[in-house]
């Protein structure tokens, strides 16, 4: 019993000193990037041995507040930071916090009508619409319009949401803002809404499953979720008129169109971006880096990350299905890692 | 041994302490004690954790329905209502059934096939309640709308209980869903508590000239009450804080709704759905004090639990005397 004891503590005090030694740099936030994040930190470990980042995928809401109390050292958001929360951030920790834009997501509206297996075009009318709870059935002129040649029911519309609070749902309602004032002003845009109608499923599976299991039904999930399990999703009209399908290229052109006018600090909307091939409800997800890091080693290990992840982490991000970012945003990135001090 | 005695009120509490039965028994009490601390500081964290909402709300938030993150406007009773009535529902479908297969399995049944039941019965309670989410999507949703709404709706569709259309998911789906799952519960205390009556009960009812169900059903089950409305009340605990099965069923959406085929939501869904993406200090604070209301709701059902049983079993003494 006694030398179980003292090979146990040998072993416990050789492992502590074996971990001392790496550079453990600890992050939170959101769930959608998690993948690719996933990917992004072994990889870079593969590279650089002596320093390991540690990601979890608490969601975006969690890693604002952890960034914010100082319990990690870098956070992950789906949605910008508003200013409310900067200031809170300015306040508690005495020095500005970062928005990196890191890859492209969207969100595609999919649905499930008896009879129909086409791929339905959906105008922003018709989308704010249906969700209000204002058009209910589907051979309504606004959906009939742009699909003409199929044969759309009289059926109720069963609107489907998220019932958890999720990033998918920031962009759904950012682009439901901007495309309708009433939209704007009754419910507007956040990571959890009051929905005027609709049931709510939990997560993308929730969603999907709700959608499959309910005639006449409609709802959002994510551009990569859809496409790997192979859910058919619908066409949206962009700004510029053209009904898009969402796909790595078309997201991709969205931030490319909305670079130009891209403030300095990246927090930035580009839902319902210019560009004739754009995808309207696409949107960045964000790393939320402290401008001031206090530990030398730290703030190189995460300034070296940022510059890797805009040049080569940038093409392991098709594989997994996520579109990544336009050179305009990675050469503006490139002189804002400077900022990190 | 130094002073040991029989009058153990008159030693000092140090020289209790050699004795193991005084160990055994400060220790037994520690534990004990550290339960009751627990729920105390559980409750106490909840009471602080919720501050915010507490003071800007007051009492409104019992009766508001309005829960808008947007607005930060949070009203707790579209919840309230889903949580009582879901139970409701479970409890209505689970206790005919459960107390019914509980007689069959303690009184009627031989005894091997009794044992065997029960070991599936016991298999059934242990299953995760994810996968009871799951066969509710999946097999419950469909059977809801393809038949038990049109069974329902067409001849009794004016009251409102049954009234408008059907999603398949709903405060039915999710009050079925809860019945299955406590169900086992009631079941399986209520055989042990029926097995635990004493023979001569049934043989002095059955020698005074009872059928075999009037035995057992105005001798032994009357007897068994107290065990039989304690499995009840478990499951009244189950159903109240049980999450991912409904969340998965209900519909999730916080509207009150008087038929019973409307999507609904729960206390306990709603805040494993949003907690963690919940953004600045008053939602966070709001669903803290959800999850108040929640061990409230508990605490205020299982108090009542318990009059009742002492009601009862003082009228039942009453009687016999």
């Amino acid at each position: 019993m006694k030398r179980t004891a003292v090979l146990l503590m040998a072993v416990l005090v050789a492992s502590g000193v074996v971990w001392a030694q790496g550079l453990l740099i600890n992050g939170a936030g959101a769930s959608f990037p998690y993948p690719i994040y996933s990917k992004w930190f072994d990889v870079y470990h593969q590279k650089n041995g002596n320093m390991q980042f540690n990601y979890q995928s608490v969601g975006s809401g969690a890693g604002i507040k952890q960034v914010t109390e100082g319990t990690v050292d870098f956070g992950a958001s789906d949605g910008p930071m508003n200013d409310e929360q900067l200031k809170a951030y300015q306040d508690k920790r005495g020095s500005e916090i970062l928005h990196f834009p890191t890859v492209l997501g969207a969100a595609v509206p999919t649905y499930n009508v008896p009879g129909v297996s086409a791929t339905l075009n959906f105008t922003p009318e018709a989308l704010a619409g249906i969700f209000l709870g204002k058009i209910t059935k589907w051979n309504d002129p606004a959906i009939t319009g742009p699909n003409q040649g199929v044969n759309l029911p009289g059926n109720e519309i069963v609107v489907v949401h998220r019932s958890d609070g999720s990033g998918t749902t920031y962009i759904w309602t950012d682009y439901l803002s901007k495309v309708s004032d009433e939209w704007k002003s009754k419910v507007n845009k956040a990571t959890s809404v009051n929905w005027p109608v609709g049931l709510g499923g939990k997560g993308s599976e929730g969603v999907t499953a709700l959608i499959k299991q309910t005639p006449n039904s409609i709802g959002y999930v994510e551009l990569i979720y859809a496409a790997q399990n192979n859910i058919p999703y619908g066409t949206v009209k962009n700004a510029a008129g053209t009904f898009v399908k969402a796909d790595l290229k078309s997201v991709s052109e969205a931030a490319a169109g909305a670079a130009k006018d891209m403030p300095e600090d990246f927090r930035v909307s580009i839902t319902n971006a210019p560009g004739k091939t754009a995808y309207p409800i696409s949107s960045f997800t964000w790393l939320l880096i402290p401008s001031k890091i206090q530990d030398n080693a730290k703030r190189d290990a995460i300034k070296g990350f940022l510059t890797w992840m805009l040049a080569d982490g940038q093409t392991y991000a098709e594989q997994l299905s996520y579109a990544k970012l336009p050179k305009e945003v990675i050469e503006k990135e490139k002189k804002a890692i400077a900022k990190v001090q | 041994m130094q002073g040991a005695g029989p009058i153990s009120g008159s030693r000092s509490f140090l020289s209790k302490l050699r004795e193991g039965d005084e160990i055994a028994r400060l220790i037994t009490f520690i534990f004990a004690a550290s339960v009751v601390l627990i729920t105390i500081s559980l409750v106490y964290e909840l009471w602080i954790g919720s501050a915010l909402p507490r003071h800007k709300f007051g009492l409104h938030f019992f009766v508001s329905q309005d829960w808008d993150p947007v607005m930060d406007q949070y009203g707790a009773l579209p919840f309230i209502y889903g949580t009582l009535v879901t139970s409701a529902v479970a409890l209505l479908l689970a206790i005919p059934l459960g107390i019914g297969a509980s007689i069959f399995l303690a009184e009627l049944a031989p005894p091997r096939i009794s044992d065997t039941l029960q070991f599936f019965i016991d298999l059934l309670a242990a299953v995760p309640s994810v996968i009871y989410g799951l066969l509710g999507i999946f097999i419950i949703v469909p059977l809801i709308r393809n038949v038990i709404y049109p069974a329902l709706n067409k001849p009794f569709g004016f009251l409102p209980i049954f009234k408008g259309p059907s999603y398949g998911v709903g405060f039915l789906t999710a009050g079925i869903v809860l019945a299955i799952m406590v169900i086992p519960y009631i079941i399986s205390v209520s055989r042990e508590v029926l097995l635990s009556v004493p023979r001569d009960q049934r043989e002095a009812a059955l020698a005074l000239g009872s059928t075999r169900w009037e035995s057992t059903w105005k001798v032994v089950v009357p007897f068994a009450k107290t065990g039989i409305m304690g499995s009840i009340f478990l499951a009244l605990a189950r159903a109240l804080g049980e999450t991912m099965a409904v969340t998965m069923v209900v519909g999730n959406s916080p509207k009150i709704a008087a038929s019973l085929f409307a999507p609904g939501y729960s206390i306990a869904a709603v805040i494993a759905n949003d907690f963690t993406e919940a953004t600045g200090e008053l939602q966070t604070q709001a669903y803290i004090e959800l999850g108040l209301v929640l061990f409230l709701l508990t605490f205020i059902l299982n108090g009542l639990a318990r009059i009742l049983i002492i009601v009862t079993t003082q009228k039942g003494s009453k009687v016999s005397n």
